[in-house]
């Protein structure tokens, strides 16, 4: 059994984002680079499924759709522990696009479960995972908080309002992993991060796809009035303050 | 054409969030010209899907099949393709929960229909079709344009005002095939009855400041008397004080209550990237230069543990409990 684990390249989770170009492009100087927090997340446990020998799973696969600047995220994928990695070398313009991508490196490599983020940190689209799935027409379970997989029958958890729901599918089928999947990231060690330096990169060309969205403009968060401050000594005049201003109380 | 909206339903039941979307999807049809459909997946009586009417639905799609009875994704994306194909709607509109996020993808491939997630506007203009949405985890917003001639949005939860209007809605009831879902449900695990986080409108949440998940006590009962939930931040749910379910911020839930109040929080990117969305924030933290008083409109700078009792006291009063 194969799993992919689709990454995607984002800035760190910190970055005080900045435009240029009239403000319709993501002005990258400065940003640190890193594997989206859920895509780490996923990776850690499709690596603890590996390691299970019970699971049946044999190999770990990462997939990254852009250009060879986003090399360093995938050597650092192989260092956690991945044992190849694929790239599809292509700008991503839209998670259509991207999709799209993948979609065509499953149906050369066939992979039985693959595994992508809830959704991307910058673009927060929560789009790819499933338009793979549906690209593919194979089923998607998606908010996937666990996932288990015993002689080769995955078991998945999925977050629905108020609870969770436990459910088996067939394979190949598309997880959509968020909060839960793994505890914390694995963090490459020494050894695997000498290891990471031998292990394959394959490279794929991009198929032909139009994206179907396009980002005309980017704009910061206007920013919220001045802090109002009550005494601590009087915290009680808060409720009434609230009450009298946002009439929500 | 026209605008179709799919409304799940909780156990038969419609929520806030159904009677958003379908206000939202009223202007929507305003701007185009057109009127609004509101499709509904599973069973639901006639009184309660004729609620939807009361929003600005002219008609409403009622599917019920034995192969719907639990959700699959593929499922209901064929569900929802036959739906707009039918009425040829040339948009479609979606709640940004979890179920939203599992079908509009799929949605999107199936029909070749650009997808604007997470929006919280109307349309900056329908042509070209631009819509506002939320991006790099709340820290900036973005204009999109859908340049598909069927285009499909999700919308935000809580950031649309109900619009209330007579109503003169059809039901229809429609026939559908649909296959055998490939997932089965094998156990659920589900608490019925309480409030969820992703629809209260009053938040108080807690941070590392509470010191102890002993401290509980005062925060819930504020959450309790002005009739909140509770949240905390990640370090909190990581510890085992309170459950993940509370988790808020970028990698637990993402929340836009009306009001949030974070107490012991220091405000990181991550933790406002899941609350900045709310309409107003209250910050109680006893340093007064925590990055948290920079997004809240209200603070106070004092012990968490001397001022919780005070609110929930005061809160009790004006409330007249
Ligand atoms: C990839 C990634 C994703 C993350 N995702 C999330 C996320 O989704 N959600 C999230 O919350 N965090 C997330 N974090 C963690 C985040 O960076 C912060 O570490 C976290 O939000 C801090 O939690 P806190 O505010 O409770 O604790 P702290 O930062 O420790 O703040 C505690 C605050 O309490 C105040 N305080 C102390 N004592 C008192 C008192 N007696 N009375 C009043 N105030 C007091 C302090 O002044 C301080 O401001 C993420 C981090 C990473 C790297």
């Amino acid at each position: 059994m194969k799993i992919l684990v689709c990454i995607s390249n984002v800035p760190d989770t910190t970055t005080k984002v900045k435009f240029t170009d009239g403000d319709t492009k993501l002005d990258t100087a400065g940003i640190q680079w890193v594997i989206n927090p859920w895509d780490e997340l996923s990776l850690t446990r499709a690596l603890e499924i590996k390691d299970d020998a019970s699971s049946g799973v044999k190999s770990v696969t990462v997939a990254h759709v852009g250009p060879v600047t986003a090399e360093p995220t995938i050597r650092k994928a192989l260092a956690i522990g991945a044992d190849s990695a694929i790239r599809v070398n292509a700008e991503p313009s839209d998670a259509y696009f991207v999709a799209a991508q993948l979609a065509e490196v499953v149906k050369q490599e066939q992979f039985d479960i693959i595994m992508c983020g809830i959704e991307s940190s910058d673009y927060n689209g929560s789009m790819v995972g499933s338009m793979l799935a549906e690209m593919l027409n194979i089923p998607s379970i998606s908010a996937v908080s666990n996932l288990k997989v015993e002689n080769e029958k995955p078991i998945v958890t999925r977050e629905i309002d108020g609870g969770k729901e436990v459910v088996s599918t067939s394979t190949p089928f598309v997880a959509i992993v968020q909060k839960g999947i793994a505890k914390e990231p694995r963090i490459a060690a020494m050894r695997g991060i000498m290891m990471a330096r031998s292990k394959p990169i394959k490279l794929y060309e991009p198929v032909a796809v139009d994206a179907l969205t396009s980002y005309k403009k980017f704009e910061l968060p206007e920013a919220r009035p001045a802090c109002k401050f009550v005494d601590a000594e009087n915290a009680k005049d808060l409720i009434a303050l609230l009450q009298s201003e946002t009439k929500l109380i | 054409m026209s605008v179709l909206v799919y409304t799940e339903n909780w156990d038969g039941k419609f929520k806030k969030v159904s009677f958003e979307l379908i206000s939202y999807a009223s202007k929507v049809a305003e701007m185009l010209n057109t009127d609004v459909a509101a499709l509904s997946i599973g069973n639901v009586a006639n009184d309660e899907l004729q609620k939807l009417g009361g929003y600005g639905a002219s008609k409403i799609l009622s599917v019920e099949n034995d192969n719907a009875k639990v959700f699959d994704a593929q499922n209901y994306t064929g569900i929802i393709a036959q739906v707009a194909e039918k009425i040829g709607a040339k948009v479609i509109i979606i709640a940004n929960n979890n179920t939203g996020k599992a079908v509009a993808p799929r949605l999107s491939v199936k029909l070749k229909a650009a997808l604007g997630a997470s929006v919280s506007k109307l349309p900056l203009s329908v042509s070209p079709f631009t819509i506002y949405k939320r991006s790099f985890s709340g820290s900036a917003f973005s204009d999109v344009e859908l340049k598909t001639d069927i285009k499909i949005i999700t919308l935000a939860q809580n950031s649309f005002e109900l619009i209330e209007t007579a109503n003169n809605a059809t039901i229809e009831k429609v026939d559908i095939n649909v296959d055998a879902p490939k997932t089965e449900v094998i156990d659920v695990q589900k608490q019925t009855g309480k409030l969820l986080l992703t629809d209260a409108e009053i938040v108080v949440s807690g941070g590392r400041g509470m010191k102890s998940p002993d401290n509980w006590g005062p925060l819930v009962e504020l959450a309790e008397v002005l009739g909140g939930a509770t949240a905390c931040s990640r370090p909190v749910s990581d510890e085992g004080w309170r459950s993940h379910e509370e988790h808020t911020g970028q990698t637990g839930k993402i929340i836009a209550p009306n009001l949030y109040i974070a107490v012991g929080i220091s405000g990181a990117t991550q933790h406002i990237a899941g609350v900045s969305g709310s309409k107003y924030i209250v910050a109680i933290n006893n340093d007064k230069s925590a990055p948290i008083f920079e997004v809240a409109q209200y603070g106070i700078v004092g012990d968490a543990q001397k001022i919780l009792p005070q609110l929930v006291e005061a809160a009790k009063q004006v409330k007249g409990k």
